[in-house]
């Protein structure tokens, strides 16, 4: 499927839209582990939470659930907030 | 990494105890400079007067500790977060040419479901272990952990008891105690003699040393003030900010404390309160203590205004160091070159250190950004850089 990354994470993807797989939000986060070494832990801590300001959306639809179940077809987008100074 | 128990306390061995000694050769010095919005290295050429900047690396990411390996002369740490982005530490074996990210950064160990489990923030302190354990680390963070890395810092595991021990747990107080951005674990500190044995400091949560690589540990409060009104009894109060170990002595250690300098000369375990005899105009609350890598009566602090709401400024606006030779008996301010007034930085724990060359150089970062150095153990000092972001650390290697 088709995953948005933020501007902080390009480092890691070094373009803006890649493609990854998972029946799960989690197990898609494996997968760009894969690919993408050590981008899971910047954006997911070791209890498994979703870091502060890291927001994942799934089909345009916000979701703080890290199981949720995601379709092939399915689009995933990270954002990160980028507030501070 | 080889790893056996020494029950016996270092200073039960003969020491080797050397005060004002010769120096080694002369080599070249790299400061390695750790700011708010990124990495710098300094290169000194061999007279420590021309300075080539290379940097910033990570620009933008905070940057709390960078490390050369002391053992190798080439493995590089840095640990580093940005604002949003969890904790990591990246690799150099170049100098910082090229990077590489660790494959395990320190992480706290994963709790059942429906338990709260810990989650570090960042990792604020890397140490080398011992000589004789090549590619051996310990990490320190916030909030306050132990790890270690038996892989050059590639990949990093919880080690010894105090990160779920609950005495320490208690001791290091929540995430609302401590420093303002999360209290913090530092101040590494191995024996030279002794691989097993080591020191470590919590702020909050006090100082403690252990003789079997964690597994058991030692308070060494003892002799330590805290702030008013509070019960010294209490390990959770005493807040040390930074505490070395003399290298031509490791029997010898300072401490920069919230509430004061001390000086601990083993195997007391009773610190004495050394800075009551620094100016009473200027106090003796600061962030970092540097000691003199062959002269154990020698140490530098860089106080700061720790009165009313601690505006964490150079008292009256007037920054020094100041210079201990006699071990804490008398103290002189080293201000050449320096603004005489309305410098309202100070210089925080890890921003302050020296080089092992003959005169010794002293090396600070502020918390406005400029990078200091005196190449004659503070008799003067001058600005190397301007304008860089808040430096949080400065450390030396020495290379060639």
């Amino acid at each position: 499927m088709k995953v948005l990354i933020p501007t902080p994470l390009l480092s890691y993807t070094k373009v803006p839209e890649i493609e990854a797989s998972g029946a799960t939000l989690m197990e898609l986060l494996a997968d760009l582990d894969r690919q993408y070494p050590g981008l899971r832990f910047r954006v997911i801590d070791e209890q498994n939470a979703m870091r502060p300001h890291m927001r994942f959306f799934v089909n345009g639809e916000q979701t703080f659930n890290i199981r949720q179940s995601l379709r092939p077809t399915d689009s995933v987008q990270l954002v990160q907030a980028l507030s501070g100074g | 990494m080889a790893r056996t128990n020494k029950k016996s306390p270092s200073w039960k061995k003969k020491p080797a105890v050397r005060t004002k000694s010769a120096p080694r050769a002369a080599r070249r010095v790299v400061v390695l400079v750790a700011t708010r919005k990124g990495a710098w290295l300094f290169h000194g050429d061999t007279q420590r007067k021309k300075w080539r900047v290379d940097g910033p690396h990570f620009l933008g990411q905070i940057i709390n500790h960078m490390v050369l390996d002391p053992r190798d002369g080439r493995t590089l740490l840095a640990a580093a977060k940005t604002g949003h982005l969890g904790p990591t530490v990246f690799r150099s074996t170049d100098l910082g040419k090229t990077w590489k990210e660790a494959t395990k950064p320190p992480a706290f160990a994963k709790v059942p479901e429906g338990e709260k489990g810990r989650v570090v923030n960042h990792t604020f302190w890397l140490t080398p272990c011992h000589a004789s354990e090549p590619n051996a680390w310990y990490a320190g963070t916030s909030p306050q952990g132990l790890f270690c890395s038996d892989d050059g810092g590639d990949t990093w595991e919880p080690c010894s008891i105090i990160n779920d021990d609950p005495q320490f747990r208690s001791w290091m107080g929540s995430e609302q105690d401590g420093t303002p951005d999360g209290p913090k674990l530092h101040s590494i500190i191995v024996d030279p003699r002794d691989p097993a044995h080591f020191y470590l400091a919590m702020s909050g949560g006090g100082v403690h040393e252990t003789f079997d690589r964690g597994r058991s540990f030692t308070t060494l409060v003892k002799g330590l003030d805290v702030v008013g009104g509070f019960d010294k009894a209490n390990i959770a109060v005493h807040d040390p900010h930074c505490v070395q170990l003399c290298p031509s002595n490791p029997d010898r250690l300072y401490q920069q404390n919230h509430c004061g300098i001390y000086r601990l000369d083993r195997p007391s375990q009773e610190w004495t309160r050394i800075g009551r005899n620094m100016p009473k105009n200027v106090g003796d609350i600061g962030f970092p203590i540097v000691v003199h890598p062959r002269d154990a009566d020698t140490a530098w602090v860089f106080p700061m205004d720790g009165t009313t709401v601690w505006p964490r400024t150079s008292p009256e606006g007037k920054p020094a160091a100041y210079v201990t030779r006699n071990a804490g008996k008398t103290w002189q301010r080293l201000d050449a070159g320096l603004p005489k007034n309305q410098a309202w930085w100070t210089v925080k724990r890890q921003s302050m250190t020296a080089d092992a060359q003959n005169p010794v150089g002293l090396y600070f970062g502020t918390t406005s950004g400029e990078f200091w150095m005196s190449r004659d153990e503070g008799k003067r000092w001058e600005c190397i850089a301007q304008h860089l972001p808040e430096i949080y650390a400065v450390e030396t290697a020495e290379i060639g």
